[in-house]
């Protein structure tokens, strides 16, 4: 599976924070409430790689998703795609999202009912002008549905969404992320919607996708053991922050941060596990919008320590790339 | 006795493109403090069940035959006002998505001691006396009782439909989907705690999921159904373990495993049925690998393989390997 990675980084996150400000002055007497959603992020996805981001809601993984692709205001931080800072500006922003593309999670909110499946497909031909003629757009809109596995592509073309079932439509919504050959695809949440036995087939298709076109993804899931089947590294969010990063293998078998861990031993497993003794951590994951010292999961960690809700533990080297933060780890 | 029998249930939906079979032929029971997880795709008939057992059908829903008998008594044929009285008392249900099952304008105690004041007919002294207990058995602090639900998380609202639930004692709690909506850590607090409570009050326990991969943690017996009907019943061991039907085995494959080796699995070709048009024969067959001629045209009926284990396939006893 790995040698489609190449060395060449796509996508570099470097300590990208988003908050958002609450304005509670119409219902309450408090002040202002910032949430910090994304607070401080880094990481690089190199080409044909897929990384998964994996968290409870509210830790930030969506959101981290829609600031790289410039769809909510960054509030610090830079995004360098293929080497060059994305910026605001109009033409930059032009180009950049041309390239890079989102999946969303619902297939039956995410298509336009209004539209037939062959102007869902072909819309963003022809809002970058790409397609010269009708037969042009007819025949890159085929070859699309084509590989999406929607065959014979004559007999979708002038469908519309609601004809489709589930699977048929997160396809087509494959097929309009992938028409414009994108270099880089965040997909948020693209199989939880589907039923178990339709789910297998898109994730496959989309590591077919990887595999043709060299693509990468930033897959994001709160399911860790299917970030494990279809990602090359696992990234584990907490409030806004990522607690470890490391290869798929490495974070589900041997995860150091006792979030990661307290993750992966709740993983369900099909088979009788009647006896197992499952440990679960109390609580739910805290207001974002609390202002913290120390580490964010410090409050529900069985091992915390005094350092951790001090001080804000630093990225340490756990093994080839592998980073985890977290004070009880010291570095071999 | 046993605690619940669901005998040949039929659950008809009659609508203006024709009778629609959500529930068709499904027998199963319940013995006090067993857990039964009811498991299948979207549209398979599993809610249907549920809400047949509590009778809460929409209108356009009927049960056109069967019997579900809850210590004997036939519960399908009472009529609303006489169903009501087991309701709650006899089963009851928690319902999928906490976030919008409970009344927003009316704080928790009220909710929860609702049932009881219309049940039982204790004051409301009593009731939030009894509601304040049932937030403790569900892990919450007995003072959140005139707390309304914008003030709790979803974890909790969840927790405050289990209390709910468990307001007039009944023997048989159904859970539809009760943590879909929510976390995995929220997710394992709400399993773990279902499984407590029902070791706890020897009540019966049915669990209805779309997550297979959930069930062997938490059931003794598991339903797998599609289009319908059962396709496979057996305890854990049998489901996870020695799978006879071709739908159960690919359904398992389903699930990642990262105690097996990291392939994305096939997955099982095609969608499943419009329940207005469920194909001939066994209803699984054209989505099936090894159908043959015989599974287009004659349904298979449930044969008993091994004591408790089920299985509705023509091919299931040509390849017995139970070990």
């Amino acid at each position: 599976m790995n040698n489609i990675i190449s060395d060449e980084i796509v996508v570099q996150v470097t300590d990208m924070k988003v908050y958002f400000d609450i304005d509670k002055r119409k219902f309450a007497r408090t002040g202002r409430k910032v949430v910090r959603a994304v607070d401080g992020v880094s990481f690089d996805l190199r080409k044909g790689e897929i990384l998964s981001l994996v968290g409870e809601s509210g830790s930030g993984k969506t959101t981290t998703g829609k600031a790289i692709l410039q769809l909510v205001p960054v509030t610090s931080g830079e995004v360098k795609f293929n080497g060059a800072p994305v910026s605001k500006e109009k033409a930059m922003l032009k180009a950049f999202r041309q390239k890079a593309q989102m999946i969303y999670q619902d297939p039956y909110q995410s298509l336009n009912p209004r539209l037939n499946i062959l102007d869902i497909i072909a819309e963003p031909l022809d809002v970058n002008h790409l397609a010269g003629t009708e037969k042009e757009r007819m025949g890159k809109v085929c070859s699309a549905l084509e590989t999406a596995g929607l065959t014979p592509p004559e007999d979708f073309l002038y469908r519309y969404p609601y004809e489709l079932s589930g699977g048929q439509r997160q396809r087509v919504v494959v097929a309009g992320a992938m028409i414009m050959d994108p270099d880089f695809i965040v997909a948020d949440e693209p199989v939880s919607m589907l039923d178990a036995s339709i789910r297998t087939s898109i994730l496959r298709l989309m590591l077919e996708m990887r595999d043709k076109t060299g693509v990468s993804y930033l897959f994001i899931t709160h399911d860790l053991s299917l970030a494990w089947l279809i990602s090359d590294r696992i990234a584990i969010m907490y409030l806004g922050k990522i607690m470890e990063i490391g290869p798929a293998e490495e974070i589900i078998k041997n995860g150091i941060h006792p979030y990661t861990r307290a993750l992966t031993k709740i993983m369900p497993v099909p088979g009788v596990n009647k006896d197992k003794e499952r440990i679960v951590l109390e609580g739910e994951t805290p207001d974002a919008s609390i202002e913290m010292t120390g580490c964010r999961f410090c409050g529900r960690c069985p091992v915390a320590m005094a350092e951790c809700s001090e001080k804000e533990p630093e990225f340490k080297m756990a093994g080839p790339e592998h980073l985890v933060a977290c004070h009880r780890f010291s570095e071999a | 006795m046993k605690l619940l029998e669901v005998n040949h249930l039929q659950t008809y939906f009659d609508t203006s493109h024709g009778v629609l079979k959500a529930v068709d032929d499904v027998s199963f029971d319940l013995e006090y403090g067993e857990s039964l997880g009811l498991v299948g795709e979207s549209g398979c008939g599993k809610s249907t069940t549920a809400l047949s057992i509590c009778k809460l059908l929409p209108k356009e829903g009927r049960i056109n035959g069967g019997e579900i008998l809850i210590e004997g008594q036939d519960m399908a044929s009472l009529s609303d006002d006489e169903i009501r009285k087991h309701r709650w008392a006899d089963v009851s249900i928690i319902f999928q998505g906490a976030m919008n099952a409970l009344n927003p304008v009316m704080n928790v105690g009220d909710q929860i001691g609702e049932a009881m004041i219309l049940h039982e007919g204790i004051t409301k002294d009593e009731a939030d006396k009894r509601a304040a207990d049932l937030l403790e058995l569900v892990e919450i602090p007995r003072e959140r009782i005139a707390n309304y639900p914008h003030e709790f998380s979803g974890g909790m609202k969840q927790r405050v439909m289990i209390a709910m639930a468990l307001a007039c004692n009944p023997k048989i709690v159904i859970g539809d989907e009760p943590t879909t909506a929510l976390d995995v850590m929220v997710q394992a607090q709400i399993l773990n705690l279902l499984e407590k409570l029902r070791r706890e009050l020897n009540m019966g326990l049915i669990l209805i999921t779309h997550d297979l991969s959930i069930l062997g943690e938490t059931c003794d017996k598991i339903a797998v159904m599609y289009a319908g009907r059962i396709m496979e019943m057996g305890t854990a061991d049998d489901i996870f373990n020695h799978a006879m039907h071709p739908y159960t085995q690919k359904l398992i494959e389903c699930f990642p495993n990262i105690e097996k080796a990291k392939i994305i699995p096939e997955g099982i070709k095609g969608a499943p049925p419009n329940m207005l048009e469920v194909p001939e024969g066994c209803a699984f067959h054209p989505r099936c690998d090894k159908a043959c001629d015989v599974c287009m045209h004659s349904r298979p009926e449930p044969r008993e393989i091994s004591a408790a284990h089920v299985v509705a396939c023509h091919l299931a006893d040509a390849e017995v390997d139970h070990e």
